[in-house]
């Protein structure tokens, strides 16, 4: 059984700083990371790894040169080999185009049984590109899975509701979008990494290498552009800040608060 | 809509490469040289002091259409086991408001099965017509069934707009669907406005995990589609008196069409935090120091009628479960009071609490920047404060006719 899971290196959103002077982003000393969900993915794969015979886990992303770290990363953590699709001419590219894109990628590899993608990236939070590669693929899908069970040719998932959970077959091959109370990741052995940066396990591929359409990727197959983007303003509140004895700040807080009708 | 640097122009004095979200300008023999990270976002634009980074002229991409052939506003109003959800009241106020800008009627997307009550209370809460796909094979969600009758009412009848609350199972199907139509997807709009010179929709979002605002369009595709969250927009009123034509039909469905199907539907045992309607708000952050800490933030809550909520990084540890999670990758809320105990104030978790009335922080870092948004504060160690504050609630009024004397006395 051959498994292929997105992922994508993001900047550690967490760790990200406004500049309270001049209102920018510091992003200096921001370290790359593989997406937390994407490493719920890799994770769960991994797993089916470890359980069944003649399992493969390739790792895909489509980024910036740099993002071959990532793919050595999950390698690292028990990943057979990685593709990084990286080419001048994805840049810019909304989720349409990058789920163009990877399900490009992911006919290239062929053969599969299970797509796993992360649900969503910390720097973008959209959800939307593991959907649209199965739509791409005409896969069908299944979106914020929280368990993950292989039945012969299917597979029998949880997957979350706001108030509960659905449970959702489907037969192979079909894409799974995993979130975090799926699995706990498993950290990459030191062995792993000395191994994920020895011979060629990696592939670099350009647009071109995967035979997809030049008008369907990057900016120009985007159908969404960014019209503006700004600094939130936020609320900048002259609020009253309490110090000192406890009990009097409490008490001061109280009465402000009753003044506005809330205790 | 690339991003380019005029070389000419260029000085070199780095002021873009410092501005740029996403680390996508370099400094290449004293020039700046733009490299694939860039998403053409605009902030090197307005930083550039000589004006020497331009954007490229649009051109017609593939996939687009003929936009004035689309017209109206659609909202799916989504339902589950015959309860329609709140987000589909609120996104029926705020489709009514972009309707009404461009002169056109509002339609309610309704699927379900035997869910008829439901389609009269959508033309109460402001849709023009409902759109109801009847099957039984409706009863429950799947992307499958949902995808292929909504694709096929958007083939016949060619909406301008299609908004979709950003649930669970609608960030399931607006991106499934909007695939298959060809045309763009913004999720989790914080605002929807129209550009009435050319008919399009603003759609502004956080991006960057709420570090930047991002206003997105979809200039060339239709319909244009956005998901907003659940608590974020108003809820449209109701109206008793309002009119409207219900277009009842069955849709073309199959059990075959069906590939991943619901084989079981289990509501959760625990009761559902419903922070977005909650009026007092508690959260613990990481300086709650443990799990245990939010043992002392739900007494508070309980003391108060209130609701417990929590920043990411306590989700993220595992102290708590995720529904209770506040800020841009949890929930929106607007409490008339929110009490941020513990909470550094990061900017992800500033972006779902700042519409709140009246926020109080408890922290020990005095320069912490929730602070900076909060009305009240109190500087201090929350397991001191918290309790004071517990048993302070019990003696309320004594407490404010004792400052009452005070004053008189001064």
């Amino acid at each position: 059984m051959n498994i292929i899971v997105c992922i994508k290196q993001v900047p550690n959103t967490n760790e990200v700083r406004i500049d309270p002077v001049r209102g920018t982003l510091i992003r200096e000393g921001v370290p790359s990371i593989i997406n937390p969900d994407d490493r719920n993915a890799l994770e769960e794969a991994l797993r089916i790894k470890d359980t069944y015979e003649n399992v493969k886990v390739t790792v895909l992303s489509m980024g910036p040169p740099q993002a071959d770290a990532a793919l050595r990363e999950a390698i690292a953590m028990g990943a057979d080999e990685g593709i990084l699709l990286t080419d001048r001419a994805f840049a810019g590219s909304d989720t349409w185009a990058t789920s163009t894109a990877l399900a490009a990628g992911i006919r290239y590899i062929g053969d599969y049984s299970i797509i796993f993608c992360g649900r969503q990236a910390i720097d973008g939070d959209t959800a939307q590109v593991g959907p649209q590669i199965a739509e791409h693929l005409g896969l069908p899908q299944i979106t914020y899975v929280e368990e993950l069970k292989i039945e012969g040719d299917k597979v029998i998932a949880k997957r979350a509701l706001e108030d509960g959970y659905f449970v959702i077959e489907s037969k192979m091959p079909v894409l799974l979008t995993a979130i975090k109370e799926l699995n706990k990741p498993r950290y990459p052995s030191i062995k792993g990494v000395y191994d994920a940066y020895k011979g060629d396990k990696v592939k670099l591929l350009s647009a071109k290498d995967i035979d997809v359409d030049f008008d369907n990727i990057g900016l120009e197959g985007s159908p969404t552009q960014v019209n503006r983007s700004f600094t939130p303003s936020g609320r900048t509140g002259q609020g009253e800040i309490f110090q000192g004895d406890y009990k009097e700040c409490v008490n001061k807080l109280i009465v402000r608060l009753r003044e506005k009708h809330l205790v | 809509m690339a991003v380019k640097v005029i070389e000419l122009k260029c000085i070199g004095c780095g002021k873009c490469v410092r501005v740029c979200p996403f680390d996508a300008i370099e400094m290449k023999d004293k020039k700046a040289v733009i490299n694939e990270k860039c998403t053409a976002c605009g902030q090197c634009l307005e930083a550039c002091p000589v004006e020497a980074i331009e954007k490229e002229e649009e051109k017609k991409r593939a996939g687009s259409v003929d936009v004035n052939e689309y017209r109206g506003v659609w909202v799916l109003a989504e339902q589950r086991q015959g309860n329609l959800l709140n987000v589909a009241i609120e996104l029926l106020g705020e489709g009514r408001k972009i309707a009404d800008a461009l002169n056109v009627p509002l339609s309610a997307v309704l699927l379900g099965h035997n869910v008829d009550d439901i389609a009269e209370r959508l033309i109460k809460y402001g849709a023009d017509e409902v759109l109801y796909a009847d099957h039984e094979l409706l009863e429950i969600y799947t992307t499958d069934a949902y995808t292929k009758v909504i694709y096929q009412l958007v083939k016949d009848k060619k909406p301008e707009i299609i908004l979709l609350g950003a649930t669970n199972l609608g960030r399931d199907l607006a991106p499934r669907l909007s695939a298959r139509i060809h045309t763009g997807l913004t999720a989790d709009c914080t605002k929807l406005d129209v550009d009435l010179e050319n008919r399009r929709l603003m759609q502004t979002r956080p991006a960057f995990g709420g570090n930047l605002m991002a206003t997105i369009i979809c200039p060339d595709h239709r319909p244009q589609m956005a998901t907003v969250r659940p608590g974020v927009m108003e809820k449209a009123k109701y109206d008793e008196n309002r009119e409207g034509e219900i277009h009842k039909f069955t849709p073309d469905l199959k059990d075959e069409d069906i590939k991943a199907k619901v084989v079981e539907v289990v509501k959760a045992a625990k009761a559902i935090v419903a922070l977005e309607d909650a009026k007092i708000i508690v959260s613990g952050g990481r300086g709650l120091g443990n799990p245990e800490g939010f043992k002392l933030i739900k007494e508070l809550a309980d003391k108060l009628g209130g609701v417990v909520g929590a920043s990411r990084a306590t989700v993220d540890a595992g102290w708590i479960e995720q529904s209770h999670q506040v800020g841009q990758t949890g929930k929106t809320v607007r409490p008339n009071l929110y009490i941020a105990c513990g909470i550094s104030g990061a900017i992800q978790h500033l972006a779902g609490m700042q519409e709140s009335k009246v926020i109080v922080a408890i922290n020990k870092d005095p320069e912490a920047p929730i602070f900076k948004v909060a009305d009240f504060g109190i500087v201090g160690d929350l397991y001191e404060v918290i309790p004071e504050l517990i048993e302070a609630l019990d003696n309320v009024d004594d407490i404010v006719e004792g400052f009452k004397s005070i004053s008189k006395g001064a």
